[in-house]
């Protein structure tokens, strides 16, 4: 199998593109898919600073690096979860590629910084691991960049990742997920801007990134993710697309060309219906956000154990 | 005795495929599907037509991470 580009032997072929790449292209077949998102669905406004959110696996770490490479003042933004020997390792990941690449690495504990961890928050709070650990991340990746000046929250979501997502929301007609399933989310009153660089990359790609650069990061799945829908989803979604490449990139990409813009009107009614939380100063719909209600579960005492001082959480500059 | 060495991951497991054999003759053995692994030889990546032989080592990584990636 030959590089499609430079006609070199090829170390990786992606049946969706219908190419194989020797290294030095696939890398800037990577570095290109990244740039062309950007500027398609426009980011990053010159000079603006990004915040990365990174676990220490493969996606936010190719995200990471692709980038630095680029040029953009990109820090990174790690999140401790609590998550026993698989928090202990994935900060390891990101400290050493921060180390390595002479960049600035901000980093919160849940446990230290808030007072719960997500195997025992979402106990407390009765919710799913997965569903504790989404709401903690997108609310403390937010007052993080919001709190550091940073205009930009970048997030290693992958084409496999929104692909399962808009499977799960298609299969129930969450239409107000629909909605905000989109690559930019808004800045403003509170919120840092959201984007996804890596739609165009599936999982496999920003693997083999990291494989091929050299960047280690944490192969091992997170243990509250094992049997969760999001991988049933996906493993659905490879079963088509080993029968019919180029599905996934179908499916979601022809969404957001197709699909998204009859679901945006209520997405944008929900947001106009923001307003600060009482407890923390950040957007939420009720009066006290989903974050707080959950850090109230997780840390609430036992009843009949003399209550602990409870931590305010600051709200957002 | 011998044969391609492979080491699987999630949980971490070896054992050995007798070889020679194309590395998509490997996944189909081991029913995995293509779009969900890697296959790395020493510091770089085996596309699925290379040919394994019975001194190969190879790692067979799965791509695929239930979070939300970040």
């Amino acid at each position: 199998m030959r590089c499609r580009r430079c006609r070199a032997p090829s170390v990786i072929e992606l049946r969706r593109h219908n190419a194989a790449f020797c290294r030095p292209c696939f890398l800037i077949h990577c570095r290109d898919q990244v740039a062309r998102t950007i500027e398609e669905h426009h980011m990053v406004e010159p000079g603006e600073r990004v915040l990365v959110a990174v676990s220490g696996g493969k996606d936010s770490l190719a995200l990471w690096d692709i980038l630095l490479d680029l040029g953009y003042p990109a820090d990174g933004l790690y999140l401790g979860l609590g998550i026993g020997d698989y928090s202990d390792e994935s900060g390891r990941y990101a400290r050493d590629y921060a180390s390595s690449r002479g960049a600035r690495l901000v980093e919160v504990d849940l446990p230290t910084d808030v007072g719960f961890d997500i195997p025992g928050g979402a106990a407390a709070a009765r919710r799913v691991p997965c569903s504790a650990c989404g709401l903690s991340k997108r609310h403390l990746f937010n007052r993080a960049a919001v709190e550091g000046g940073y205009p930009v929250v970048a997030t290693g979501h992958n084409l496999d990742d929104e692909a399962a997502v808009l499977l799960g929301n298609v299969l129930r007609w969450s239409t107000d997920y629909l909605g905000r399933q989109t690559p930019v989310l808004p800045g403003g009153d509170g919120f840092a801007r959201k984007i996804k660089p890596l739609i165009r990359l599936g999982e496999r790609e920003t693997a083999a990134y990291c494989v091929l650069t050299g960047i280690d990061y944490v192969v091992e799945e997170c243990p509250m993710a094992v049997g969760n829908k999001h991988l049933g989803y996906k493993a659905a979604l490879n079963a088509i697309e080993d029968a019919s490449p180029g599905s996934k990139a179908a499916f979601y990409l022809g969404f957001l060309q197709r699909g998204l813009a009859h679901f945006a009107p209520e997405a944008a009614a929900d947001r106009q219906s923001l307003s600060p939380c009482a407890s923390c100063g950040s957007p939420t719909t009720g009066d006290v956000c989903a974050f707080c209600r959950l850090t109230e579960a997780a840390t609430r005492p036992p009843q009949g154990a003399k209550p602990a001082p409870r931590r305010r959480t600051a709200p957002p500059r | 005795m011998g044969g391609v060495k492979v080491v699987l991951r999630n949980p971490r497991r070896e054992l050995e495929v007798a070889g020679p054999l194309r590395v998509k003759a490997l996944l189909d053995k081991l029913e995995l599907n293509r779009e969900s692994v890697l296959v790395i030889r020493g510091d770089t990546l085996v596309t699925e037509d290379a040919l394994l032989g019975d001194t190969d080592e190879i790692e067979v990584r799965p791509v695929i991470s239930g979070g939300c990636g970040a």
